[in-house]
């Protein structure tokens, strides 16, 4: 991955090392190790392992032309039903944060300051663990410039979801991080919507330590967006994290989720669906590494694509010796609702332990003639058994979402997409 | 209300002919049956009166109340007052049943030109016939099929006929896969539905759904066409006697 660092990456550190001057030594420090690893390390390329199927340019260009006037709220997530940070342009909105039982929620911005921070353990380190064996340098680039973001320390059971409302104007060109830290039996739902503008570099570092559950729903929305997103995560023993994404929409879309199972006992499901069409290029790169023994993962990813767009999904399962009694399981499937649309496989399964069980699939088909004939000999028109039926595909992967609410509200949400297309 | 003259159909990929000079005429309010022995085109009639793919009519036509069938979609067909009964119900995981169901009413009703039904009165109707079905609301929730036994499977079936209230109802062996009980439980469902002006074509092998679902006219199918029809009574010669004398007489 070496190359030297051009343009927008190297005015990005260069801006970088002004914000330090201001900065507390946690923050400090955190930022300069992340500067390093974008240095030595060098950005994506078109020829890296991983960057095989999305061409990394967009995210390494200096600017990205864009021209799309974005607004188009989206009430999704009805406020009684969670907590509400809102974002404009990358910026936090609220002078004031919520104040929730179970948790403490601050600004990066004003953690920054500080010589001291529990963050500290977390903000980029995750990051940093993630990067090996496969180097993911627009993280770090992250890490290093980034100075809006919440840290949200989970001390007991939060009962309403925390929800996080991201909104882009068109050319906004926006860096974030999250850090979310869930500590002994606490556990926490977080739920990301909004739009994304031009270009987006989100990173969510998520540490459940024992017995704790980490929910996360996040909705992709937004007409051409470019958006790059990382999760790192790192499970203690017995606990439970889930993230699941839905996209309807974007230009470029690349969702990384790296899990870390640190501890023995615990379950992990990474899911995701997506609907686009023409432009459309969504990318799943997930890595998870069992290294410890007892642990359940899936991977459950959906794809329905249309008029040209392009789906891509590279799923590993690492389980290190010592990792027995593991159970992997991976399904990536595509919905190609015509012959010009194209899905990208590649699965991996790297296993070093005897005693485990792990499976993965990957299909690519067309709507069930059967299935839609029983719709259409029922009266419901072509088109709409269509929606149906890929409604249907995409209410698999929903499955993998705990809360049942919230999965109506996710169905319901594919609905409305299905329906103004 | 149904009326089919010399049907030709065939196989879209393949050179095989199918349906052979099929001819029927039923009247309003009258229960027919067609019985016949595996491979003599009885399903393919259901489904190419009810316009699914993979079937070429090469001549002959099919008319519901005047209306060219052949011609329609699927969903036309429907709206036009048609309904086939499915032998293998389709599982539509994510859907639920309700949801499916109202879509289908409405959907029709839209076709038709009529106003959609309230959300109220669908429920109020639905749970109404569903109780005589004994569908319980878990049933009514889950996925279209999804998990049902293969007796829920045909009652589900029979709701939405009973919802979608057509003119011309087909049952594609209905009675397959299903133990006494679950048959007698369908059969009341039809029954409950006959009146004057609805008609029925029951497809079987067997006479025993026809002494819960009692026909007025029988008919013998074989190699593509329709070799006898005959009163009740021809379904008891075949119970009794198989289809090889029949065969016999008309070769």
């Amino acid at each position: 991955m070496a190359s030297s660092l051009r343009g927008d990456t190297a005015d990005r550190l260069r801006l970088n090392e002004n914000l330090l001057a201001t900065s507390g030594q946690w923050f400090k420090n955190a930022r300069l190790a992340a500067a390093e690893r974008v240095e030595s390390q060098g950005l994506p390329q078109r020829r890296d392992e991983y960057w095989g199927y999305t061409q990394p340019d967009a995210f390494l260009q200096k600017k990205i032309d864009f021209d799309v006037d974005l607004n188009s709220p989206l009430e999704l997530f009805s406020k009684e039903l969670s907590e509400v940070i809102n974002y404009k342009n990358g910026i936090l909105q609220e002078k004031k944060l919520p104040a929730i039982p179970g948790c403490s929620v601050e600004s990066l911005s004003d953690a920054a300051t500080l010589d001291n921070h529990w963050a500290g353990t977390v903000f980029g380190k995750l990051e940093a663990v993630g990067q090996i064996p496969v180097q993911r340098s627009l993280a770090a680039l992250n890490t290093a410039t980034a100075s809006q973001g919440l840290l949200i320390l989970v001390t007991g059971k939060v009962k309403k979801p925390i929800r996080i409302n991201a909104v882009c104007e068109g050319t906004s060109d926006t860096i974030i991080h999250h850090i979310i830290k869930v500590e002994r039996g606490a556990n926490v739902t977080l739920i990301e919507t909004g739009q994304y503008g031009a270009r987006a570099n989100v990173v969510l570092e998520v540490e459940v330590e024992g017995d704790g559950t980490f929910n996360h729903i996040r909705m992709q929305n937004g007409h051409e967006h470019n958006a790059l997103t990382h999760i790192f995560g790192r499970i203690g023993t017995n606990s439970t994290f889930k993230s699941f994404t839905l996209t309807s929409g974007g230009r470029l879309t690349r969702n990384e989720c790296i899990l870390d199972l640190v501890g023995d006992s615990s379950r992990v499901s990474v899911a995701g669906a997506c609907i686009g069409d023409e432009k459309f290029h969504h990318d799943d790169t997930v890595f998870v590494t069992h290294n410890a023994a007892n642990c359940e993962s899936r991977q459950v990813f959906k794809k329905v694509l249309r008029d040209g767009s392009v789906g891509v999904f590279q799923g590993k399962i690492l389980v290190k010796a010592g990792a027995q009694k593991t159970d992997g399981y991976q399904i990536s499937q595509s919905l190609l609702l015509d012959d010009n649309s194209q899905f990208l496989a590649k699965p991996e399964l790297e296993i070093y332990a005897d005693d485990v069980v792990c499976s993965h699939g990957s299909t690519s088909g067309a709507i069930d003639e059967e299935a839609l004939f029983y719709l259409r000999s029922r009266g419901v028109p072509k088109a709409k058994a269509i929606d149906l039926l890929t409604l249907s595909f995409i209410a698999e992967a929903i499955q993998e979402v705990e809360s049942p609410e919230l999965a109506d509200a996710l169905l319901a949400h594919v609905t409305a997409v299905l329906e103004v297309r | 209300m149904l009326e089919i003259k010399n049907l030709h159909v065939q196989l879209e990929e393949e050179d095989k002919k199918i349906l052979k000079g099929v001819n029927l005429s039923l009247d309003p309010g009258k229960v027919h049956a067609i019985m016949g022995p595996n491979g003599s085109g009885k399903s393919t009639l259901s489904y190419v009166l009810s316009g699914k793919k993979g079937y070429e009519v090469t001549s002959g036509s099919a008319h519901l109340e005047g209306n060219d069938l052949l011609v329609m979609d699927p969903e036309e067909r429907a709206a036009a007052g048609l309904f086939l009964a499915f032998q293998y119900p389709v599982e539509i995981p994510g859907v639920g049943n309700m949801t499916f169901l109202r879509s289908a009413v409405n959907s029709q009703r839209k076709l038709r030109g009529e106003p959609e039904m309230t959300a109220g009165d669908f429920l109020k109707a639905v749970r109404d016939k569903a109780k005589h079905l004994k569908i319980d609301s878990d049933m009514l929730k889950r996925p279209v099929n999804v998990g049902f036994s293969g007796g829920e499977k045909k009652r589900n079936e029979i709701l939405q006929m009973a919802m979608l209230e057509p003119k011309m109802c087909i049952l594609d062996e209905t009675d397959s896969g299903l133990d006494v009980d679950a048959m007698k439980l369908v059969a009341e469902g039809v029954n409950a539905l006959r009146d004057k002006k609805r008609t029925f074509l029951v497809i079987t092998h067997y006479q025993r759904l026809l002494d819960h679902i009692k026909p007025d006219i029988v008919h013998i199918m074989a190699a593509g066409r329709i070799i006898k029809s005959g009163g009740p009574e021809l379904a008891l010669e075949v119970e009794n006697n198989g289809y090889a004398k029949l065969l016999e007489e008309s070769s």
